[in-house]
């Protein structure tokens, strides 16, 4: 049994959570957790279209969703849309999205919630969005409170932040992942170029997260 | 399905947007993970989603790697350079877009005369 009945999973883009979470996501579900992610936008703005090509800026959104229900198939996860729009989440009025959040948590009751580590997620969505996540759990009643798992990916993270507080080495799991990326399919050539270097694929087949008490 | 620009059918689109009011989305990016890949890359990007603008005439040119497309507004331009594919879609918007090699989107200009989505699209 997981030790984790209801776990939220909040990021900010389709195929955030096959990415950084895939094998994790895959193994809760297994140990009977009831995992939802809360995608935060379509992913409007991504700059990869297919190849061969097969989307453009206006038709992207409508594939990545699609896409997304296909992995969330996978992974045996659920999916319920946030609503922001790729690419802005930063400009957004981060106390709106605060309470946005921390009444959908209240709502909801996760035992656990993951989401990015604001300030080492490398991607503007990612940054903001983690910090409208972690700052929402913060406000909740201690009580209520969820475990907060944070996925960092930025160069100096090791060397800024140490050894995440969760290792998981997913490799029972990389097959999974390996189909969630697949469906991916507009990404999934940027993805696969990742997984040629040796380093990525690396760090793809070990999920790390940090902890709230190793925030800074 | 975009299709490699013909300039000639292209110009044509153009021409009968002009002298009207129109809608542009006009974006260039290198991406989001640039200088995470490469330290010594530096992050570049700037959209603008519905843009009002009414041109007088606009215009197409052949680099011959790619195309360059300027909109002659009363007070200003519009211009984008590296444009390779295009497309009419069903709404007969104008979409015009430079890849490169792996398919990933460096710049677009769009035209419409109805409002490009600019909220989410899908809500709970």
């Amino acid at each position: 049994m997981s030790d984790y009945k209801r776990v939220i999973v909040i990021f900010p883009h389709p195929d955030d959570e096959t990415f950084g979470a895939g094998g994790t996501l895959a193994s809760l579900v297994d140990a009977g957790s009831k995992v939802t992610y809360w995608c935060g936008t379509l992913g409007e703005m991504g700059r990869n279209m297919g190849n061969p090509v097969f989307a453009n800026r206006e038709t992207l959104s409508t594939y990545r969703k699609k896409e997304l229900d296909e992995a969330a198939g996978v992974l045996g996860i659920d999916v319920v849309h946030l609503g922001y729009r790729d690419k802005t989440i930063e400009f957004e009025v981060l106390e709106e999205m605060v309470t946005h959040l921390r009444t959908k948590l209240e709502e909801a009751k996760p035992d656990l919630v993951i989401t990015h580590f604001p300030g080492y997620a490398v991607h503007p969505d990612h940054d903001a969005l983690g910090r409208a996540a972690v700052e929402a759990v913060k406000e909740m009643k201690e009580e209520e409170r969820p475990d907060v798992w944070m996925h960092a990916i930025s160069n100096e993270t090791s060397e800024d932040l140490g050894a995440p507080a969760i290792l998981k080495d997913i490799s029972d799991y990389w097959d999974t992942k390996w189909k969630a990326i697949r469906t991916h399919l507009s990404q999934a050539d940027g993805m696969v170029d990742l997984i040629n270097r040796e380093d990525q694929l690396e760090r793809l087949k070990t999920e790390r997260f940090y902890t709230l008490d190793q925030l800074q | 399905m975009m299709e490699p620009i013909k300039p000639e059918k292209v110009q044509d689109i153009i021409d009968n947007f002009s002298e009207k009011p129109v809608y542009v989305h006009l974006e260039t990016t290198n991406g989001a993970y640039a200088s995470h890949f490469n330290e010594k890359a530096h992050n570049v990007g700037a959209f603008i989603r519905n843009a009002h603008v009414t041109y007088e005439h606009g215009k197409i040119i052949s680099t011959g790697g790619g195309y360059r497309v300027g909109l002659k507004l009363e007070l200003g331009w519009v211009y984008a350079e590296g444009l390779t594919d295009y497309e009419v879609d069903e709404h007969n918007r104008l979409l015009m877009a430079g890849h490169d090699e792996q398919g990933r989107l460096m710049v677009a200009l769009e035209i419409s005369e109805t409002p490009f989505a600019h909220e989410a699209d899908y809500h709970e």
